[in-house]
Order: structure tokens, then C-alpha cells, then sequence
């Protein structure tokens, strides 16, 4: 599955993450980590669920914004549907017990320099990529 | 206005901001992101850069953190325990369902917006397996609820 090199709209998009993560930390005094937002809802407390579901909300919109005007930016993911159900459920327990993901850990946790957070990226990462090839050696998932 | 209908509207601001971020980045492409976790395959390491711009911004903005929150009374950002074997266990796992389906947490609820069937049965299953584990734990609350304590990361 060949995907072009794209830096300059990857780095234009991760500048793009880092304000908004900026303006949630300076404004709040929140780390933006989607997965801890989201979890927070799963078993919310009083009074603690309208800026989680406001955070959930502003990143639906975006993607509707996205298919408004650049739609070609969202794309299914080729797996099918056993398999998506099994992926979300391992990334519901893993960013659960190992307390962030890509965002938490991999921008918020790491640009303040947390080892913890660079060693979670580390694992995850290295994860995901032994993941990739063993499904690619296996032929792909159909 | 008060200052929790300004912490909501901060919220959306910046989930707004970071969706078009994900969008515009590429991560909301599953393909890419599977292409990106293949180094021994058709590699492409774009997302690499996404990463490099989002750290760098929110480095600088750690460094020129405010006294106090501008919309809330303290910081509550997640304590730092010890690297353990929860932390690495957690996030290998984690990463073996980013490697399965190429979406992680931000993407899937950007492409909700697509009304796709494939990634709402993604988003159930991560909010499923996010319900279990925090059952089996008992640890209802991954980060601190708002305004409890102020704890620097």
C-alpha cells in the first residue's frame, strides 16, 4: 500500500495539533490526550463532562469541514469490519491501562519532556509497526 | 461570560484546531498511517513530520506556561508515576490496534464525520474496551477531573 511522501502538509498539520494542544493547556490547564478526554466520559463526574464533549464535538467538525472541502483528506481504512472491531477494543485497553496515545503521550507527553510519555511512543510505535509487517508477511487482511 | 462556559468553549476551540490538524497532516488516511508503520515495506515516514511540528509547537508553549490557566484556577495535568510495566504493557497494546486498523483515538473521531460503518464499529470497540479495562482496574478517571488537584507533569 504505496502512499506518497507528503512532509510539508504533515508538518503544516502537526503545527496545527501543537496549537490547539497549546491553547487547551494555556486556557484550561488541560493536557489535550484524545484518549484520556474521551475516557473521561466513558464514567464521567459531575461537572467534569461539558469540556470533554465540547473537545469530542470540535473534532467531529473538522472532519465535517474536511468533507465539505477537501474529502479526499478522509479515507475508510482498508481493514475489515472483525478487524476494526478488535483494533478499537485493543486501542480502548491499551491507551486505558497504559494511560495515553498518540496525542497524550506522543505530542503533550513528550514536548514536556516526559520520559515516561517518550517511552510509551517508543513501545507503541514499535508495536504498531511489528503489527504492520507480520500482517503484510501473512499475505494482508481480508 | 463565565469561566466555565470559557473552558468550553476553549475545548472546542482547540478540538476543532487539532481535527483540521489531523486532517490536513494526513492521519485521518488510514493508508498513510499503515504506510507509515511499514519501515521494511513501502515506507512512508510523512508522518514522522507530524510528530517533529506538533512536539515542537508544544514544547514552547510548556516553556511559556502562565502562572495559572487563563480560563481555569490550577493546571491539571496527569501525575508522572514511575515507567512500569502497566505504562509499556498498556502501550503495546495500544499499539498493536493502531497496526491493525491505522487509526488511533483523534482520526477515528474526525471520521465519525463520515457516517463510514468501519470506523464507528472502531469507535464502539475503543470505547468498549476503554469501559473494561478501566472496570477492571477501577480507576474511573484516566486524567484527573477538573480542578481537583494541581499536579505538574
Amino acid at each position: 500500500m504505496a502512499t506518497e511522501f507528503t512532509p510539508l502538509p504533515a508538518l503544516a498539520g502537526g503545527l496545527l495539533i501543537g496549537v490547539a494542544a497549546a491553547l487547551l493547556l494555556h486556557g484550561n490547564g488541560r493536557t489535550a490526550g484524545v484518549s484520556g478526554i474521551v475516557g473521561g466520559l466513558v464514567r464521567p463526574l459531575r461537572g467534569d463532562g461539558a469540556w470533554r464533549v465540547a473537545f469530542v464535538a470540535g473534532l467531529v467538525l473538522a472532519g465535517a469541514v474536511g468533507l465539505l472541502f477537501r474529502p479526499a483528506l478522509i479515507a475508510p481504512s482498508p481493514r475489515p469490519f472483525g478487524v476494526l472491531a478488535l483494533a478499537g477494543l485493543l486501542v480502548g485497553v491499551g491507551t486505558r491501562v497504559g494511560g495515553g496515545c498518540t496525542s497524550g503521550h506522543g505530542v503533550c507527553g513528550i514536548g514536556r519532556g516526559s520520559r515516561r510519555s517518550l517511552a510509551a511512543t517508543l513501545v507503541f510505535v514499535a508495536t504498531g509497526m511489528l503489527t504492520v509487517t507480520l500482517v503484510r508477511l501473512w499475505g494482508g487482511l481480508r | 461570560m463565565t469561566r466555565r462556559v470559557a473552558r468550553v468553549l476553549v475545548a472546542f476551540a482547540s478540538g476543532t484546531l487539532f481535527g483540521l490538524g489531523l486532517l490536513v497532516s494526513g492521519m485521518t488516511r488510514p493508508a498513510k498511517v499503515l504506510a507509515f508503520l511499514d519501515p521494511f515495506g513501502a515506507w512512508d515516514p510523512s508522518l514522522a513530520f507530524v510528530m517533529a511540528g506538533a512536539v515542537g509547537v508544544y514544547a514552547l508553549a510548556v516553556r511559556s506556561q502562565p502562572r495559572a490557566p487563563l480560563a481555569a484556577p490550577l493546571f491539571s495535568l496527569a501525575p508522572a508515576p514511575r515507567i512500569d510495566r502497566r505504562l509499556l504493557l498498556g502501550a503495546a497494546t495500544f499499539g498493536v490496534g493502531w497496526g491493525l486498523a491505522g487509526y488511533c483515538p483523534g482520526p477515528s473521531l474526525v471520521s465519525l464525520a463520515t457516517g463510514g460503518a468501519g470506523v464507528f464499529v472502531f469507535v464502539a470497540g475503543m470505547l468498549l474496551g476503554n469501559f473494561m479495562a478501566a472496570a477492571a482496574a477501577s480507576d474511573a478517571h484516566p486524567s484527573p477531573p477538573e480542578n481537583t488537584e494541581a499536579l505538574q507533569g
